[in-house]
């Protein structure tokens, strides 16, 4: 009898995302944010990759990489927009960045 | 061992235009540190030409109709019809822009790469029929938009823009994600043909409360890029802080591409749920009406009112959505054409409008604009008109369409609300139209410059668009009623 079923993988999944979402929600450091962010991402890689085993199907895998792949690129992305507010307002606080607003 | 390594020629034609966008991306990257400032407009030439070779490859792949790539990839008249349009946008949003960026940033020319690879992405997006490709190509379209947003990078609006597109873009694509490889690991195959065989199979079919889930996240990330109630917060302060021309073009290009997947994905894959989807479609129709026309009565900053202008036209294309049928899919192809040529066109006047730092983008710098530039003038209240829904207009057949599908659907609340919404909508575009005729001219009306060349064309291409659609719909719905059938 194999111990980690699908369920576990599940499990820890939702687990991540949830850390992830919170994350997002209540943290003010933009740097944290992002992170948090990737953990979501993590959490569907987590779940691509027991759902691919258990099909016996490479398809899940294939997207888990790509993920990877456009991850990477969106954090690179993010950074680079993120050095540019820092350079003009001096803070990485998502609650100071509060110019546009009705 | 593959039969060939390579794949069929047909294939290759079948993703045409993807092949000559990419190319010409990466013509303007490698010419772009070649040539000197006052050159850089060069590059817009080449992104222009290369959109419009692009735009005959869309013709050419719609000779070869059919699945490409292991059914990764379908060319259907709904994938040739949106790859056309996002490619149109992509031409009218270049010929707003080469004036406005030789004003102010010259130096940089990486600009029309970025919207080539990003009409790259919406144009993917268009065509594909797998999960797989609606992730990636979504992906393309958003990160080069994130940079577009903030592409003025020593302009604070430009960065906040950017930042907060970027934030909560990103969240909800993982809010996406999440919810496809739900599906997937419910359904066991990416494709969508294959999800709805597998959803409509009574032996088959996976624990509904996965299928409601994972159609429930998913709905969170269309939503969001569609900039739909309750999802629709990021819209105002992105359009107001980005670059005029970046504003016009991505309120309408991958506004259009996202409406596309999310079509594809609930008129097909999710099909077979489609009663517990409709109410939230429905809801979320209601929602963005109601968010995006009385938020917008508010407004003074003319980018941030036309911003929620454009989230309450996303509402009326989720009542076609919600009347789901061909004729409501045939309804919303139709209004994103002609939504995306008025909503560039009145985009473009603000570019021309707002000068050297975007510094008059009020509604009251507008005094006196139909004295000092009767032409600019005229083109800007037939593009008002059409977002209000006069007859002789697109934004009118657009509603008209929309409404009847959704009568025909028996949406009937729904669309009596809708068109109480048109008529509260008319009282902030027909102020801006008082404004601009009725109202002494101020400073900014006073030292208006002339029209630039590429945003005269672009003015006159999208009016011309919105007329054509206004007095012979039939020549575009014929298109999108033959096309709203998709593969299944």
């Amino acid at each position: 009898m194999h111990p980690v079923t699908n369920v576990h993988y599940m499990v820890l999944s939702v687990a991540l995302l949830l850390v992830g979402t919170i994350g997002v929600l209540t943290r003010r450091n933009i740097v944290i944010i992002l992170m948090s962010i990737e953990l979501i991402l993590n959490a569907v890689n987590i779940n691509l990759v027991a759902f691919s085993h258990h099909f016996g199907d490479v398809h899940g895998q294939v997207f888990a990489i790509f993920v990877i792949a456009v991850a990477a690129a969106e954090t690179t992305v993010a950074l680079g927009i993120l050095i540019a507010l820092f350079r003009n307002k001096e803070t990485v606080l998502a609650d100071e960045v509060d110019l546009l607003k009705w | 061992m593959p039969a060939s390594l390579f794949p069929p020629y047909e294939d290759l034609l079948r993703i045409l235009p993807e092949i000559v966008l990419t190319i010409a991306g990466t013509l303007v990257m490698v010419l772009e540190p070649a040539l000197r400032p006052e050159r850089k407009r060069l590059l817009g030439g080449i992104a222009i030409a290369g959109l419009l070779v692009a735009l005959w490859g869309t013709a050419v792949a719609n000779l070869f109709r059919g699945p490409a790539f292991h059914q990764m990839v379908v060319v259907d008249g709904f994938a040739t019809f949106f790859r056309a349009l996002v490619i149109v946008v992509g031409i009218l949003a270049v010929l707003c822009s080469i004036h406005y960026l030789q004003r102010e940033r010259p130096d940089s020319g990486e600009y029309y790469a970025l919207v080539l690879f990003s009409v790259v992405g919406q144009s993917v997006m268009a065509a594909a029929n797998e999960l797989i490709m609606i992730f990636i190509g979504l992906e393309i379209s958003s990160i080069a938009t994130y940079v577009l947003a903030g592409y003025l990078r020593d302009d604070r609006r430009n960065n906040e823009s950017a930042i907060k597109y970027f934030l909560l873009g990103s969240f909800a694509t993982a809010f996406l994600l999440y919810g496809i490889a739900w599906i997937y690991g419910a359904a066991g195959t990416t494709n969508l043909v294959e999800i709805r065989r597998v959803l409509s199979t009574p032996e088959l079919a996976p624990p509904r409360f996965l299928v409601g889930v994972s159609a429930a996240l998913m709905f969170v990330g269309f939503a969001f890029k569609v900039s739909a109630a309750p999802f629709q917060v990021w819209a105002p302060d992105v359009y107001q802080g980005a670059p005029a021309p970046v504003t016009a073009f991505m309120s309408a290009g991958p506004k259009a591409a996202a409406f596309a997947i999310f079509l594809r994905v609930y008129m097909t894959a999710f099909e077979p749920i489609s009663n517990r989807w409709e109410p939230v479609v429905w809801l979320s129709a209601l929602a963005t009406m109601f968010v995006g026309n009385f938020a917008a009565l508010l407004q003074n900053n003319i980018k941030r009112l036309l911003a929620y202008s454009s989230i309450a036209h996303a509402g009326y294309v989720m009542v076609a959505v919600s009347a789901h049928s061909e004729i409501g899919t045939a309804a919303a192809m139709f209004y994103l054409a002609a939504y995306a040529f008025m909503n560039v066109g009145a985009f473009a006047v603000v570019t021309h409008f707002a000068r050297q730092g975007e510094k008059y983008v009020d509604v009251d710098d507008l005094a006196g604009l139909g004295h000092r530039q009767p032409v600019t003038a005229a083109l800007f209240s037939i593009f008002l008109l059409s977002l209000i829904g006069i007859p002789l207009t697109g934004g009118f057949f657009g509603k008209f369409y929309i409404f009847k599908a959704a009568l025909e659907a028996k949406l009937y609340w729904l669309t009596v609300i809708g068109l109480l919404n048109s008529a509260v909508a008319a009282y902030y575009y027909l102020r801006i139209l008082v404004v601009m005729y009725f109202h002494e001219p101020g400073e900014a009306a006073q030292t208006v410059s002339p029209v630039a060349p590429g945003v005269k064309i672009a003015l006159w291409a999208s009016a011309a668009g919105t007329l054509l659609l206004g007095i012979f719909p039939s020549v575009i719905l014929d298109f999108a009623d033959r096309s709203a059938a998709l593969m299944k």
